[in-house]
């Protein structure tokens, strides 16, 4: 099938942008913002022809291309998206363009902060396209270098440990996967097939449960720290803390995303035996970092760590319905996914509005905003109903779903989660009674300025999505119905094919070690 | 014995370059008023030279000299790889040397004389040819690394020339042993001995004749516990001069070592294996742990450059044609990203002041921004992050070491690329991320055009062969081919 390379076109349109700006003076930072503006903005135009052309009633890969690229390994160029990765894409280029309005008042080195930018979305499209390992890898790792850059030169006080941080806890389990990604490959030339990494033909390789045990494990560890889960999530915290405006946004709302996604697409498909027995584990573990999250998130004197530790929160809900493992569960793990990128990134827009106005994010520093910026404090309690699962607002939807799925799966699960919900909305509703209600009584907030009409233009969209998800779900839920019936049947028979499976001692020298280091110990 | 004109053929290529070095030599004694700029040039033009008289490019494997050195792909790809490593260092040199006030004809015949040894090292397919040209290619450098003759510098040259007499010591008398075991010093010969004969394998004095060559051959590639010369060496030498020996050095000695281990030692991969793998291990595990303690980041990539040996070893444990050519990849990303990160460093600095200390790169990224941009893709690249050769080279090889069941190996390999993370990304945090303090360290940079070129032409094969690596990935494959 030949046709447009959409796909390419806005993964590299940023690239493109980038370069383009390189030649622009550095004096003329309008130019540059202007540029970086339309740059993102025509890729968010042209990435809504995926949408407009996405055949809903399809469930495989849309919009394919596929070029040879290290052709020996069978390593090649090959994207495409589907169901899953339709939505995350779009999401990615629509808040691109509200990042860069929201930095319009970045001063420091516009030139490169724009620049960074432009190269972090064609990372992060680039990897919701891949269907590739080694590409997908690549994008993966790639996207690290910009938003390390956006955070250690643009971000607050403590920039530095935070990016360090964000990156080496980053790297330590994307390495973990590379070694599991080269294992499967060996794995599927043993078993008699072409060498490739091609994802989809990796799909039908059956493999041992113990065996895909130990590769989900990799897997998992790599995209459990970037979603974050808990006990893996403390990065998190500091990179939004220090990050910048529109960094936190883009970490919020695609980068975390990367996690749900991966499990998605690769972790749970590719090893569904693991999965299952994993499953309990990762509830377990999931509803705690529901719990521990909103726990934390209440006794935060900060907002944008209040912020930060929410996500840790909803994060949570994502996986829970991930592992649920129906249809239910796992389409509400999906539209969670989304609606947090709105909401939570919509939280941290206006975090940012009032901290360029007063320079502190301290909530004990307000009190009573709502006299003096009425329309912001609308627009935040807007926002923070969608974010706490307000019926006709966006995060309700996905919550329901979540919920629904993990009701049938396991009902404790879903009890404990069910007082997250509870939480939430007594730490945000807590969170907002202190900062806009009560008497107006600090000297410096009297005078703040209300909304501007650059902050209007960039927060408008996203109240507009909120309200969109929430009441009519079915413009987005529909397309990816196909997708996730044929995800789910593939993962029920994939799991089937395999567990009659024995491991030909493919992993013995996994027992080895483990015998090495703990004497008696017995892998399963 | 005689030579023939076929056996001429195969030495072409160092012959070219022995008369480009006894020409920059003759030039500076007759230049007209002592002008002598053009002396690097002369050098370049004689590996360019060398480059198009290389054989063995393409077509079956030849040998020459009665079984004395190949003329096969896989020298051909080594001595492209060395091509490359001269050329860079020439025009790393040019500027720094004159600005250093030390711009003599005999460093530019030095380097091309090491490059010979080097060339020959890797075509070698004698233990005494293997031999010979380590000290050819290892004399010249002894006195390179002195050639700045302060304090720091003669120090460098010194512990360099004790341990590698040392070392070669060792080389030498694992061959005699290996002599005596075998009855031939050829590498093909070796190869046949112990495959024809099993008893061969298990007699002490074959084995203590592996366990020397390993020994001599451990202490030129830097691998711990016969690490100990590296870093005074690495930072005491001239920086054009260091390198020169972490890459030039190491691409040779890895390629003795494919070819002693690969062909002669084959048969005994269950034996040395084992042995290796703890020297891997250690070797990476040491080099970064210490690489992270310093503050100087001439010694941290002198520590890096440990590091990076080791990683080089998973894949001579992996023992597989497949590693092997992973191990030519890397070889060759390592030379570019490594060069490219030591020019940036000669750049900052100024006559008598290194600046290598890390706070001297406090605000450079900015204040010059083609110098930050450059310093930050050779970190990424050594850090092993895509999309540069560093990740692919180490891909390779970890690659390979997975294939032949080294997991735990490669997991202990790849949680050391992540902790060599955090002190790449440290030159980078002090270039963007602190300012300048009020008293600049460096004010200007030492870039001349022959410096901004070798800067560009290492920054794009780094690029260049971590996106489009399919071509270069063949060829490796190719040269491994012949060889085993």
């Amino acid at each position: 099938m030949s046709h447009f390379p959409y796909l390419s076109t806005i993964t590299f349109l940023p690239l493109l942008g980038a370069l383009v700006l390189l030649l622009i003076p550095r004096k003329s930072e309008g130019g540059i913002r202007a540029w970086t503006l339309a740059v993102t903005a025509i890729t968010f135009v042209i990435s809504l022809a995926l949408w407009v052309r996405f055949d809903p009633a399809q469930g495989g890969m849309q919009f394919v291309e596929r070029k040879a690229w290290i052709e020996s390994l069978g390593i090649s160029y090959y994207v495409g998206i589907d169901g899953i990765s339709l939505w995350l894409v779009l999401l990615t280029t629509f808040l691109s363009v509200i990042c860069v309005l929201s930095s319009w008042g970045i001063t420091k080195q516009v030139k490169e902060y724009m620049l960074f930018f432009l190269l972090l979305e064609t990372g992060m499209l680039g990897a919701l396209i891949s269907l590739d390992l080694v590409l997908f890898y690549i994008f993966w790792e790639a996207m690290l270098i910009p938003m390390y850059f956006l955070i250690g030169v643009w971000g607050g006080t403590d920039r530095i440990y935070a990016a360090i941080k964000f990156f080496i806890y980053t790297m330590v389990g994307s390495l973990l996967m590379l070694v599991a990604i080269l294992a499967l490959y060996y794995l599927n030339i043993r078993a008699g097939n072409a060498p490739t990494f091609d994802l989809l033909k990796l799909y039908e390789l059956n493999l041992a449960p113990n065996v895909q045990f130990w590769m989900f494990a990799a897997f998992c560890l790599a995209f459990a720290i970037k979603v974050p889960m808990w006990p893996l999530h403390t990065w998190l915290p500091d990179a939004h803390t220090q990050a910048p405006t529109a960094g936190s946004v883009i970490l919020a709302g695609v980068l975390l995303k990367m996690g749900t996604y991966g499990f998605l697409r690769f972790a749970m498909p590719l090893f569904p035996n693991a999965v299952e027995a994993w499953a309990p584990f990762m509830m377990v573990v999931a509803v705690i970092g529901i719990i521990y999250g909103a726990l934390v998130a209440m006794v935060q004197d900060d907002v944008k760590k209040l912020v930060a530790y929410s996500s840790v929160s909803h994060l949570g809900f994502v996986m829970l319905g991930l592992f649920a493992l129906n249809m239910q569960g796992v389409q509400g793990g999906l539209y969670q996914s989304l609606n947090h990128g709105i909401s939570t990134g919509a939280l941290f827009l206006l975090v940012g509005v009032i901290y360029e106005r007063r320079h502190t994010r301290a909530i004990a520093d307000f009190g009573g905003l709502a006299k003096a910026m009425p329309n912001y404090a609308v627009v935040f309690l807007i926002i923070t109903m969608s974010s706490i699962g307000l019926p006709g607002l966006n995060g309700f939807v996905g919550e329901f779903l979540i919920m629904l799925g993990a009701f049938l799966t396991s009902k404790t699960a879903a009890v404990f989660a069910a007082t997250g919900v509870i939480l939430a909305a007594g730490y945000m509703l807590w969170m907002v009674k202190r900062v806009f209600f009560g008497p107006l009584d600090k000297e410096e907030n009297q005078g703040l300025a209300d909304l501007t009409g650059l902050e209007w233009g960039y927060l408008i969209p996203m109240v507009v999505m909120a309200f969109w998800m929430g009441i009519y779900p079915g413009t987005f839920l529909r397309k990816t119905d196909a997708t996730l019936e044929l995800w789910l049947e593939r993962f029920e028979a994939k799991k089937e094919a395999c567990r009659s499976l024995e491991s030909p001692g493919a992993l013995a020298w996994l027992q080895d070690g483990l015998n090495l280091v703990f004497p008696g110990s017995h892998a399963d | 014995m005689t030579f023939s004109m076929a056996d001429m053929r195969l030495l072409t290529p160092h012959l070219v370059i022995t008369a480009a070095a006894l020409l920059v030599l003759l030039a500076e004694a007759v230049s007209p008023g002592r002008r002598k700029g053009y002396l690097p040039y002369l050098g370049i033009a004689g590996i360019v030279v060398a480059a198009f008289t290389t054989p063995g490019l393409f077509g079956p494997a030849r040998s020459g000299f009665s079984g004395m050195l190949a003329g096969d792909a896989f020298a051909a790809f080594v001595y492209f790889i060395l091509y490359a490593v001269g050329a860079l260092t020439l025009l790393v040199s040019d500027a720094y040397l004159r600005d250093e006030g030390r711009d003599h004809a005999e460093y530019y015949a030095l380097v091309l004389l090491a490059l010979v040894g080097m060339m020959l090292m890797a075509g070698a397919t004698h233990l005494m040819s293997v031999f010979l040209a380590l000290e050819t290619m290892s004399i010249a450098i002894y006195a390179l690394a002195g050639f700045f003759r302060d304090e720091r510098s003669a120090e460098a040259s010194f512990k360099y020339f004790i341990l590698g007499a040392f070392s070669s010591g060792f080389l030498l008398y694992g061959i005699a042993l290996l002599y005596g075991a075998c009855g031939t010093t050829e590498i093909q010969g070796i190869l046949d001995a112990f495959a024809s004969n099993r008893a061969l394998a298990g007699s002490p004095m074959a084995l203590a004749g592996v366990g020397l060559v390993t020994v001599g051959f451990a202490f030129k590639v830097a691998a711990v516990p016969f690490h100990m010369w590296t870093p005074d060496a690495y930072q005491g030498a001239p920086t054009s001069v260091t390198a020169f020996m972490a890459t030039g050095v190491k691409a040779a000695a890895f390629a003795a070592v494919l070819r002693v281990f690969f062909v002669a030692f084959q048969t005994l991969h269950v034996d040395w294996s084992g042995v290796l793998w703890v020297l891997a291990l250690l070797t990476m595990t040491l080099g970064n742990l210490t690489a992270i303690a310093q503050t100087d980041v001439k010694r941290m990539l002198a520590y890096s450059s440990i590091a990076h040996a080791g990683y080089i070893l998973v894949g001579v444990v992996a023992g597989t044609p497949e590693a092997g050519a992973g191990i030519l990849y890397y070889l060759l990303a390592y030379a570019f990203m490594n060069i490219g990160a030591f020019a940036c460093l000669i750049m900052v600095g100024r006559k008598g002041h290194e600046n290598t200390e890390l706070d001297a790169f406090a605000g450079l990224g900015f204040k010059f921004p083609a110098l930050g941009l450059a310093m930050s893709l050779f970190m990424f690249s050594m850090a092993g992050i895509p999309p540069t050769a560093g990740f692919i080279g180490k891909f390779l090889i970890f690659k390979a070491a997975v294939h032949q069941g080294y997991y735990w190996l490669t997991i202990f390999g790849v949680l050391n690329s992540a902790a060599s993370v955090y002190y790449y990304l440290r030159v980078i945090v002090t270039m963007y991320f602190k300012p300048e303090p009020d008293t600049p360290v460096v004010e200007g940079l030492r870039a001349g055009p022959s410096m901004a070129l070798a800067t560009i032409l290492a920054g794009l094969g780094v690029l260049y062969f971590g996106i489009v690596p399919g071509g270069l990935v063949d060829l490796a494959e190719q040269a491994l081919r012949y060889l085993v």
